[in-house]
């Protein structure tokens, strides 16, 4: 084992890691910095991030509107001093990265331009086309060149925290080019190793995103905190899951059924809206919790489409035509022409839900900091209380950079003030942790493709859009034998070096464990709120009993303990989350919530 | 397990396979000669053949990742995102550089389909190339804005759509590096910056936000910079995002050339435009 000394070192280099380093550096030059991947930073799967990035710029906008949005979006479990400050910082930070260079979509004139999307009363999302975060991720790379203090590991597993003395003591990584385990001794640990979504079968993420990050902390003792709030996002590719960006809809697609009837008119979210004239939080423009649980439905009514891979409906692009469609959204063109054969100037592309987002993950407060001293935590990885019960689409890429350089400057802060020497204690244990992995290679009967396969189908039927006692007991109960059959997983590959095999089942093994805090987070949720829909006879928001943070707690045996915690309330009472007219008359001033008023109006603006 | 198809992505739900592999048809099987090295064993890399049933939607990538599911958990190679942009799966397919995931076994059928690494780069595993010599390369150019610090509040730089053109299409490289494999200068000048670095150089000098064109002339402007370039354009053909790396490298040379002239005119060349 070879041991590397840092002031802080993070985890993970996707927006949020990157950000965070930056902000690290330029907090004080002096401190060393390690940055460590399992991939090279280019690769992590905040490149796939299509649609935008939320920023208050508009006229007519404001941050009190943003914060509205996201709060009633998040089914109030959002924490309001977290959300206050997300949007207020949001837009400077787009600048930030517009100076650093990134290729903003922009108008006639030269100024930024920016896009509606689900949600979000007006249009504020800042976009690159439709590769924002692919613009976002390299922009944030190259700018970390920039900085010398900033050391890459890349290419290193993430394989467990370090702690000592009740505070974060480093961080233990397998460098998979050369061959051996590497510890990363520092005072001061970020962790941003994105979401957890290849525990679905169908997602719309990458194979990298395997809730490394959650697990180690949650291993460490830090609570996992509303772990059953899993986001499907309404169009992904039907058997694939490949992402098709809610932009789309934010510029005018529609979503038809096998009868060609836009159905969410149906589910509360109309009246319909006329085509080519689409409106903030109306129809295509709800929430991705609503479009997809609309989705069920139809599909329960036999609605949908049945495709050959799978059953879908119909995002319509046609009416935008091929120039437009061509300029705002060239890799949705480029992805449905590949992957399915569909020009969507001239067909439909199908589509259906896909699981795609986790809104829980490591808890932390409004400075990134977890419970354990010296843990840091911030983007998907970790629940930062921005999103609540369900994210809107474009607060995730913006929270990468808003709270990722507040995990920078954090983690700069208590690394100067409190630094740590060597430790023989952490050394050992890091060696002893390291052997027990290595000694994995070369062992083990049970297929781990198969508890691989068999977690995305139980997690997919017991802890989806629509949950029930009976279906989440029956997918803890496998969840719980597949970490059994894990106790003896089998690893053929016995070479030290890009051992993948070995990576994959260390990567398995974060899965299980995350897994098992969702279930068990969802099975004590008796009520529906937000992505987390119940039909055993909690149907409805229950504010008295829940309107609590979620909070597991790890355990080597068994299933972890649930605890509860209060959500932060500052200005906006919990009420009841309406879109389409609905939402408008919930609103509108009392004058103007006058029946027939708001629908019309709902219907023509 | 053999009556499964490869195709990881897309799942009918119909077979009683590892699950989210499998999908209706198989419409055929298809011989992968796959390229093998394990560094620790072999004096030298050796072809490995695997049969792998195949379905309409099964890219090259799924054919891999069911062999190392089903076949082979031994066999070693880069992916992640299976839509084309995070850039990890660049492969030689039948002699060619094409990324994984967006190539199809149907378009390769009946076979056999030649698997290899990425040629140019030295093999660390199996399909799995050295990267550090782009990543140093990458860094050498300095791409990144080079500006006066400006402070944040305010509206941001202006950009007109005539300067966004001017570097937009540069800006699309997701480095997967096909570029190299394509370009056969790569394989003979050793130092070479190679099509990608000059681009991601050409990218930020073309960018109104920009004033470093200066820092960049000297590790652009030297034998192993730009003039290695034959401008054979194989790189521009390879690339699968429409980056046109030859043309960054032709506007290059003429800026380089420019600012050469330049020298004998001015007593340097400024970094102000």
């Amino acid at each position: 084992m070879q041991t590397l000394r840092a002031d802080i070192a993070i985890v993970g280099g996707g927006g949020a890691g990157l950000r965070a380093a930056i902000a690290a550096a330029s907090a004080n030059p002096e401190l060393s910095i390690v940055l460590i991947s399992k991939v090279y930073p280019m690769r992590s799967h905040t490149v796939a991030a299509e649609g935008g990035a939320a920023g208050v710029v508009g006229e007519g906008d404001s941050i009190d509107k943003h914060f509205a949005d996201t709060v009633s979006g998040g089914d109030w479990l959002c924490d309001q001093d977290v959300v206050q400050f997300f949007v207020e910082h949001a837009a400077e930070e787009m600048y930030q990265l517009e100076r650093w260079g990134c290729p903003w979509s922009r108008k006639g004139d030269g100024n930024v331009d920016v896009r509606r999307f689900g949600g979000m009363s007006e249009p504020r999302t800042w976009f690159a086309a439709d590769k924002t975060g692919f613009h976002l991720l390299h922009t944030l790379f190259q700018t970390s060149l920039k900085h010398a203090s900033i050391a890459r590991l890349d290419e290193h597993l993430a394989l467990e925290l370090v702690v000592h003395d009740d505070r974060v003591a480093g961080v233990l990584t397998y460098n998979q080019r050369d061959g051996y385990p590497v510890l990363v001794e520092a005072g001061a640990v970020i962790m941003a190793t994105g979401g957890a979504g290849r525990i679905y079968a169908q997602n719309t993420n990458g194979a990298i995103v395997t809730g490394d990050g959650m697990a180690m902390a949650y291993r460490a003792g830090v609570a996992l905190r509303d772990m059953e709030f899993v986001q499907y996002h309404p169009t992904g590719l039907p058997g694939s899951g490949i992402l098709i960006t809610e932009g789309c809809r934010g510029e005018g697609g529609v979503l038809l059924n096998k009868d060609g009837h836009r159905y969410l008119a149906d589910y509360g979210l109309g009246p319909e809206t006329p085509i080519g004239e689409p409106k903030n939080k109306y129809m295509e423009l709800g929430p991705r919790d609503r479009l997809s649980q609309a989705f069920w439905h139809e599909q329960r009514k036999g609605s949908t489409i049945s495709t050959p891979r799978g059953d879908a409906v119909h995002l319509d692009l046609r009416h935008l035509g091929a120039a437009y469609l061509h300029e705002r959204l060239p890799l949705i063109c480029e992805l449905a022409e590949k992957y399915l054969g569909v020009d969507p100037a001239t067909e439909p592309i199908p589509v259906c839900p896909t699981a795609h987002y986790t809104m829980g993950g490591i808890e932390t407060d409004v400075t990134t900091a977890t419970g354990l001293p010296g843990l840091y935590a911030v983007g998907e990885c970790a629940s930062s209380g921005l999103h609540g019960a369900n994210r809107l689409g474009s607060n995730s890429l913006a929270e990468l950079v808003v709270l990722g350089k507040v995990a920078g400057e954090q983690a700069a802060a208590f690394a100067w003030s409190e630094p740590t020497g060597p430790s023989v204690a952490v050394r050992t244990a890091a060696q002893d942790t390291g052997a027990r992995l290595v000694s994995m290679m070369g062992r083990g009967t049970e297929k781990p493709a198969l508890i691989r396969a068999e977690l995305g189908r139980t997690m997919d039927d017991g802890v989806g859009i629509f949950r029930t006692a009976e279906g989440m007991a029956a997918t803890a109960a496998k969840v719980a034998e597949l970490k059994e059959r894990y106790a003896d997983v089998q690893v053929v590959d016995t070479c030290p070096v890009y051992n993948t095999d070995w990576a994959g089942v260390v990567e398995l093994g974060a899965m299980l464990d995350v897994a098992q805090a969702m279930v068990h987070s969802a099975i004590g949720r008796e009520e529906s709120r937000g992505s987390h829909q119940r039909l055993d006879g909690f149907t409805e928001r229950d504010d008295d009993r829940f309107l609590a943070h979620s909070r597991a707690w790890f355990r080597t045996e068994g299933a972890p303990t649930i605890s509860y915690a209060p959500v932060a309330i500052t200005t906006s009472q919990p009420a009841r989350r309406a879109y389409g007219a609905a939402g408008a008359a919930a609103t509108a001033p009392p004058s103007a919530a006058a029946p027939g008023a708001s629908a019309p109006e709902g219907a023509s603006r | 397990m053999s009556e499964e198809c490869a195709d990881s992505a897309n799942c009918c739900g119909s077979c009683d396979g590892a699950g989210d592999r499998g999908s209706g048809a198989v419409l055929g099987t298809i011989r992968l000669q796959v390229q093998r090295y394990r560094p620790d064993l072999d004096t030298a890399p050796s072809v490995q053949e695997y049969d792998v049933p195949w379905g309409q939607d099964t890219s090259v990538l799924d054919a891999l990742t069911w062999i190392k599911d089903e076949l082979d958990p031994s066999l070693t190679f880069r992916w992640s995102c299976r839509m084309a942009i995070c850039g990890s799966c660049g492969f030689m397919l039948n002699g060619v550089p094409k990324l994984g995931c967006e190539q199809f076994v149907r378009d390769y059928a009946p076979g056999p389909l030649l698997v290899e690494p990425l040629e140019n780069f030295s093999v660390e595993r199996d399909l799995v190339v050295d990267l550090e010599p782009f990543m140093s390369r990458l860094a050498a150019v300095k791409p990144f804005v080079v500006a006066d610090d400006v402070p944040l509040a305010g509206p941001g730089n202006l950009q007109t759509p005539e300067q966004m053109l001017a570097f937009h299409d540069y800006a699309m490289c997701i480095n997967c590096l096909l570029c190299y494999s394509a370009c056969p200068q790569v394989g003979i000048a050793a130092d070479f910056l190679g099509p990608a670095a000059v681009t991601a150089a050409v990218r930020y000098n073309r960018d109104s936000r920009d004033h470093g064109e200066d820092l960049r002339l000297p590790v652009l402007d030297s034998e192993a910079g730009l003039w290695a370039c034959t401008f054979v354009g194989a790189c521009s053909t390879a690339c699968p995002k429409g980056v046109d790396p030859a043309a960054a490298i032709q506007q290059a040379k003429a800026a380089a050339a420019k600012a050469w002239a330049g020298e004998f005119v001015l007593p340097r060349h400024g970094a102000v435009r």
